[in-house]
């Protein structure tokens, strides 16, 4: 029997009492075909779910071997990080990676918004057919790449305008991953606006109001839950960026005083060291640790957007 | 969205607004309007320099020649080669695992709690940071099975990496697909197992492929991953299809010669690999979107 295919019409399948040409068998090897099939999709399905978890717990059983050497409140408080001599603090790049996401939140979401209100308001149809698949483009263009243009062109810039040596540090590190996010919050957010039912806005133009308006106080508001969803996602993608990041902050744990000072977050530190650390030592263990810690916060921020899409599925 | 000319009917009454509001509207639009073409004109000159700078002198022999350590005219061949050598395998073992998992998703998983934990975790591993993928990698093929850095090791992490990718478009397309013509096709007297393959399949292929090609993008471009799993050397030869030797792809080589090589004209191959990497990445894309595209236009 047939379960319902979409909500609504229920569907039967009568498939096992018709009779079929070729007669009994081939309806049996059709029968046969069809569990099989459904085993396989389960089987696809099972092996997904244990990839994850499979990822869990492998980081995380390598990670928390590092709390034989060093206590957890030390790990996770302290901000000295001098590995030779068997400190391991991990305090430096948590904080770096916390103002690191902020800051290049504040960089690219009022000028995502912006771009996602012109495409999904403003924009006539045939400017949105270009400015959606480019955006799309944009977040399969690969990380290192995003690396070298703040490489080759942000820090130069900055050295120039700046006086500083280096260049490296917190400012260019954010504006490239503010780039990076941008179409990641754009997408998600236009999907909200465009998603949103015509006759809020209809209502609101019915009632003489300009768009400025309707996009301040019908629309946003409105797709309020979509935009905090394409926020966090961005934020997901902005806390475990690696490639672009380590290129251009300088990968010195030091705590950011200013935006100019070279430092590390937790991403570029693990990726720059883990190469040449062998794997049994409390070191590799470390690095383990932090990428765990990067695991949870993704997983956090995933659970915190299924909530939100559960709330905000009304419309 | 509203086309205008729905609206002639309110021209007149905009009109009799005051003048406050219609001014207001006008530079709140403008600026709007100017951010998104400061943004999309930020985007068309970085992708163009890189683009130039790159692919002027880009010779056959640089693009399949190999590296040279110290002096300058080396080519970035079998980096190349494992960059589509590392994106085949995991795409051979992504595709029907993701596939498979998207049409359980759509057309065989009950509406309860069990089904929205799945979708949940396919998003949770959607949104792992590649670096973790690299680490978990790193403990399961250079420490559990102790074969080193090597492709098998890239493939097979980076195929993990793409699955919810493929899995999510897969869903989203087959769930796309209306449901008269399963209904349809059921009624006829085929199987469910018929209906997907023969009906349903080919309806969401369009959108299917244009995940593929999405999953397949961030794939060649993955660097983070491929350190960690397969090294950032090569076996040395052209044409190597050791599933075991060391596979530094053209992504990691692009930060490695930008952060650590000592070869005379780095600046030059990380121009040129910056350049062919967009260019991949700009044709996935588009030639995946190709057919659809064309077929919104007829």
């Amino acid at each position: 029997m047939e379960r319902i295919l979409e909500k609504g019409m229920p569907v039967v399948d009568y498939s096992h009492k018709a009779k079929l040409p070729d007669g009994h068998r081939k309806r049996i090897f059709n029968k046969w075909l069809d569990e099989g099939y459904r085993m396989l999709v389960w089987t696809a399905t099972a092996v997904l779910c244990l990839c994850l978890l499979a990822i869990i717990v492998f980081v995380g059983k390598t990670g928390v071997l590092v709390f034989k050497d060093v206590p957890a409140a030390t790990f996770f408080t302290s901000f000295d990080w001098v590995p030779e001599n068997g400190q391991f603090g991990s305090g430096v790049f948590i904080v770096g990676t916390l103002y690191l996401t902020l800051l290049s939140l504040v960089f690219s979401v009022p000028i995502s918004l912006a771009v996602a209100a012109f495409n999904s308001v403003i924009a006539p149809n045939w400017l949105k057919n270009i400015t959606r698949p480019v955006l799309d483009i944009l977040v399969g263009v690969p990380s290192v790449v995003y690396g070298y243009i703040g490489v080759t062109v942000l820090i130069p810039i900055i050295r120039q305008t700046t006086g500083t040596l280096m260049g490296d540090g917190m400012l260019v590190s954010a504006m490239v991953l503010a780039f990076m996010v941008l179409p990641t919050i754009t997408r998600i957010s236009d999907d909200a606006l465009t998603s949103l039912p015509k006759e809020y806005m209809e209502a609101a133009y019915a009632m003489g109001a300009t768009k400025t308006y309707i996009i301040w106080t019908v629309l946003l508001p409105a797709a309020r839950n979509g935009i905090i969803t394409a926020t966090v996602l961005g934020m997901a993608r902005a806390i475990g960026e690696t490639m672009a990041v380590v290129m251009v902050i300088g990968n010195v744990a030091q705590l950011p005083m200013d935006l100019l000072t070279p430092t590390a977050v937790l991403t570029s530190n693990i990726v720059s060291q883990i190469i040449n650390v062998e794997f049994a030592s409390t070191w590799n263990y470390a690095l383990y640790m932090m990428a765990f810690l990067l695991l949870m916060i993704s997983l956090v921020l995933i659970i915190c957007v299924n909530f939100l899409r559960r709330k905000g599925g009304q419309h | 969205m509203v086309k205008n000319s729905n609206f002639n009917v309110f021209k007149f009454k905009k009109l009799q607004m005051p003048s406050k509001y219609v001014l207001r509207d006008a530079v709140f639009t403008g600026l709007i309007a100017l951010v998104t073409a400061v943004v999309f004109a930020i985007v068309g000159i970085l992708l163009w320099t890189i683009l130039k700078k790159g692919l002027v002198n880009l010779t056959p022999n640089f693009l399949l020649g190999l590296p040279e350590e110290l002096d300058a005219g080396g080519g970035i061949g079998p980096f190349l080669f494992n960059s589509f050598y590392v994106l085949m395998i995991s795409l051979l073992l992504a595709i029907p695992i993701g596939v498979g998992a998207g049409i359980c998703l759509s057309e065989y998983a009950p509406q309860n709690s069990l089904t929205r934990f799945v979708k949940m975790c396919v998003e949770a591993l959607a949104s792992v940071p590649s670096i973790v993928f690299g680490l978990f990698g790193m403990a399961i093929f250079v420490d559990t099975f102790q074969i080193g850095l090597t492709i098998i090791g890239a493939g097979v992490t980076l195929a993990m990496m793409n699955l919810p990718v493929i899995t999510r478009v897969t869903e989203e397309s087959m769930r796309s697909v209306s449901p008269g013509l399963r209904e349809a096709s059921l009624a006829l007297g085929a199987t469910k197992f018929q209906t997907i393959t023969q009906v349903v399949l080919p309806v969401a292929m369009n959108g299917i492929l244009t995940g593929i090609g999405l999953a397949a993008g961030r794939a060649f471009g993955e660097s983070a991953v491929i350190i960690l799993t397969a090294g950032t050397s090569t076996s040395g030869a052209m044409w190597d299809f050791n599933l075991f030797s060391p596979g530094e792809t053209l992504a990691v080589h692009l930060w490695y010669v930008q952060a650590e090589a000592i070869v005379s004209d780095a600046r030059l191959i990380a121009d040129r690999a910056a350049a062919v990497l967009v260019l991949m990445v700009l044709i996935f894309n588009t030639s995946l979107r190709l057919p659809g595209f064309i077929a919104k236009m007829r």
